[in-house]
């Protein structure tokens, strides 16, 4: 061995397995171009050879709504007080879009990437984030029309409040996007080897918007249902609805005690999601 | 003189599990973490087999790489040479980071960026302008980076016209031109290339193999190189490693190491010696061997050398005359030319016979050929034919760099009498 050269110069080491906690946060940062790029071509691939571009965006929530309105609340006779049902059941599924778009994206990062990953190396994580970014578009353009009716009604005549918590509102979907991630990435780890967990997420995301307040608010279930309340109760996403909308429309509550055990949760989720994550990017190749 | 040693491999291995993922995957997957949580080794480590594809093995789990140790130089083209699966790509997979190895490591002193299939990541939808963007980036370059380099990527792609059209629209050829004029602008200290010269036309596969002598030359960068083509890796490697199995048979200089390849590989084995099958009433066939002038007949052929074919025959009995007559034939069984000592006025001995045909310097084209021996009776009947009695296979030489690494078309390449005159 030369002078110059230490044996311990090297500039970085390939080993078998990552350290037990390594975000390389230093690396993602040498990428941030890739994850702009990624984040542009999500957006721009999704118009291209459509004939009404980004209005794909607006019709999927507003069909959603409609329905919704006409099911739960002309024939169910759900009561969304003094707000339009319509833009009580728009607020909700706009917010919950995002967390499902989130989560569907990220859950097959290893799956529908491994050709890619299987060429070239850069940080894995890149990919997930790429999702969760280039969806933040996707929901600014469905907060727009969600805006748009918000002001509709407001001349019409509806009792409408904002709510000055409406402040922290960019905090809450980031909190919702993070939640996505964690669990998307906690999936996504999963689902190389066992396909089993893509068909599970499919109808499970179905299952979980019906325990997450999308179409209700929080307190009725209380009321109607105080046996299974807790199931809605220990669901963090519909502490994070059910607050979006006391935000957005001044209807329903917000629990300091919910938000914070939405905190907790969202953190727990994402770092388990990044743990197990970083771990399967190692070799998730050789079993994909 | 002292050693800049840039990268490093420690005991690398691989192991992979054979068949698919079902039910079974998962008991090996609890038994295993039932192993680990109790601090035992993993139990699956140790039965694997080497990695040989064409015996059937009992292990359901193989080693792709064993015990893989090398060291590479700044500055140096490695060409990493082998059959297939021999554990080729495996290795320039770990190097490149896309899987980990089971054992040991891989310390390096420089950035590694691959180039191990090009036009990765490349978007149908987006435009050639859009792709060198995306690809650069995920080759590792910053934007800033790409626009700096961006007219140099075009012109040297030649995609210009078809610059701002979707990549979708392209021919696969010109999707490989953008995507290879996309990593040759790449800067890292170390480049892991594969195969890249099997795509693209001549005159692009001169000017890709151009770009990596500049780089490795004048740039002073690391090239780890894995290719099929001997020509190509003669010319460009200064060193080789060969894998047999997923284990370094050797490593030297890239000559020794081309020709313990293609000496190890069993259907070049210039060389047959006949049973006593061939012990007939009017003679003995022993032995025909080919071999290049001042080479041995376990040595590879190639396409530059002066090429000799020994015969050892006994003739038995004086009377008959008889002769040899050799066919050439090409690998698609079509007979090239006939060739007979007959033809120099030559005649066979009584006893045995060491006969020498000497084909001229670089008289044939790469290839494989078949031989076809007839011995002739009276100049007219066959007392005995064999079809294809031996097969041989001329190998690429080491060429100039900058000229084209395929294989001309055609059988022969012998040399007439040209003259030009200046008017």
């Amino acid at each position: 061995m030369n002078d110059n050269n230490t044996p311990n110069d090297w500039l970085f080491e390939i080993t078998p397995k990552n350290k037990f906690f390594s975000l390389n946060l230093k690396e993602v940062w040498q990428y941030r171009d890739l994850l702009l790029l990624f984040v542009k071509r999500d957006v721009i691939t999704v118009y291209k050879q459509t004939v009404l571009g980004p209005l794909w965006y607006l019709i999927q929530p507003l069909f959603t709504s409609v329905t919704f309105t006409i099911i739960f609340n002309n024939v169910a006779g759900i009561d969304t007080g003094t707000v339009p049902p319509f833009l009580f059941n728009l607020a909700g599924i706009t917010v919950w879009n995002y967390f499902t778009a989130c989560l569907t994206g990220t859950s097959d990062t290893f799956k529908a990437n491994a050709a890619i990953f299987g060429k070239v190396y850069f940080p894995r994580i890149i990919t997930p984030l790429s999702v969760v970014i280039s969806n933040l578009v996707k929901f600014g353009i469905q907060f727009l029309i969600f805006i748009g009716f918000y002001i509709f009604y407001y001349f019409q005549g509806a009792n409408l409040g904002l709510n000055g918590l409406i402040l922290f509102f960019p905090i809450l979907i980031i909190i919702m996007g993070i939640l996505g991630l964690g669990l998307g990435m906690l999936i996504s780890a999963m689902v190389t080897k066992y396909r089993d967990f893509s068909h599970l997420i499919g109808f499970g995301i179905q299952l979980l918007m019906y325990l997450s307040a999308v179409m209700y608010p929080m307190s009725l279930i209380k009321d109607k249902l105080p046996g299974y309340g807790w199931l809605v109760e220990y669901n963090p996403l519909a502490y994070i609805i059910e607050t979006a909308r006391y935000m957005l429309l001044d209807v329903g509550e917000v629990s300091v005690l919910g938000l914070s055990y939405t905190l907790v949760v969202t953190i727990a989720v994402f770092f388990i999601g990044l743990l197990v994550f970083n771990k399967t990017e190692k070799s998730f190749i050789d079993t994909v | 003189m002292k050693k800049d040693i840039i990268l490093k491999a420690e005991n690398i291995s691989k192991q992979y599990r054979l068949g698919q993922v079902g039910t079974g995957t998962l008991s090996h997957d609890i038994n295993r973490w039932w192993h680990k949580i109790r601090g035992k080794e993993n139990p699956y480590l140790k039965i694997g087999e080497t990695n040989d594809r064409s015996t059937k093995g009992s292990s359901d789990y193989v080693w792709a790489l064993q015990d893989i140790n090398f060291e590479v130089e700044r500055g140096e083209v490695l060409g990493i040479i082998g059959k297939n699966g021999a554990g080729k790509s495996t290795l320039l997979k770990i190097l490149s980071k896309v899987t980990a190895p089971t054992t040991g490591s891989i310390k390096s002193r420089g950035r590694i960026a691959s180039l191990l299939e090009v036009g990765t990541g490349f978007n149908g939808e987006m435009t050639g302008r859009e792709n060198i963007f995306l690809n650069g980036a995920i080759l590792g370059m910053t934007k800033k980076e790409i626009s700096s380099k961006l007219d140099e990527i075009i012109e040297f792609s030649g995609c210009e016209r078809y610059i701002d059209t979707p990549v979708k629209r392209y021919s696969s050829g010109m999707t490989v031109r953008l995507a290879f004029a996309v990593a040759a602008f790449l800067e890292p200290e170390i480049l892991v290339i594969d195969e890249v010269l099997a795509v693209g036309d001549a005159e692009f596969q001169k000017k890709a193999i151009g770009k990596m002598q500049d780089i490795s030359r004048e740039g002073g960068r690391t090239v780890l190189f894995v290719s099929h083509n001997m020509a190509a890796v003669k010319s460009l490697c200064t060193r080789g490693i060969v894998l047999v199995n997923g284990k370094v048979a050797m490593t030297g200089n890239v000559e020794s190491a081309v020709n313990f390849y293609l000496s190890h590989d069993s259907e070049s084995m210039n060389r047959k010696i006949f049973s006593s099958e061939y012990d007939k009433k009017e003679f003995t066939l022993h032995e025909i061997s080919l071999n290049g002038i001042g080479k041995l007949s376990d040595e590879p052929l190639d396409e530059y050398q002066e090429i000799e074919i020994n015969t050892l025959f006994t003739l038995k009995d004086e009377s008959l005359k008889l002769h040899l007559s050799l066919v050439l034939n090409n690998d698609f069984g079509e007979p090239l030319f006939t060739f007979s000592h007959i033809n120099n006025g030559l005649k066979l001995n009584k006893g045995t016979n060491k006969i020498k045909c000497r084909f001229p310097k670089g008289f044939l084209n790469i290839g494989t050929y078949y031989l076809s021996l007839y011995i002739i009776e009276n100049a007219k009947s066959a007392l005995f034919v064999e079809k294809d009695i031996m097969s041989f296979i001329i190998q690429e030489g080491e060429r100039t760099i900058g000229s084209w690494m395929g294989k001309e078309p055609g059988f022969i390449k012998p040399k007439f009498d040209w003259l030009i005159e200046v008017n």
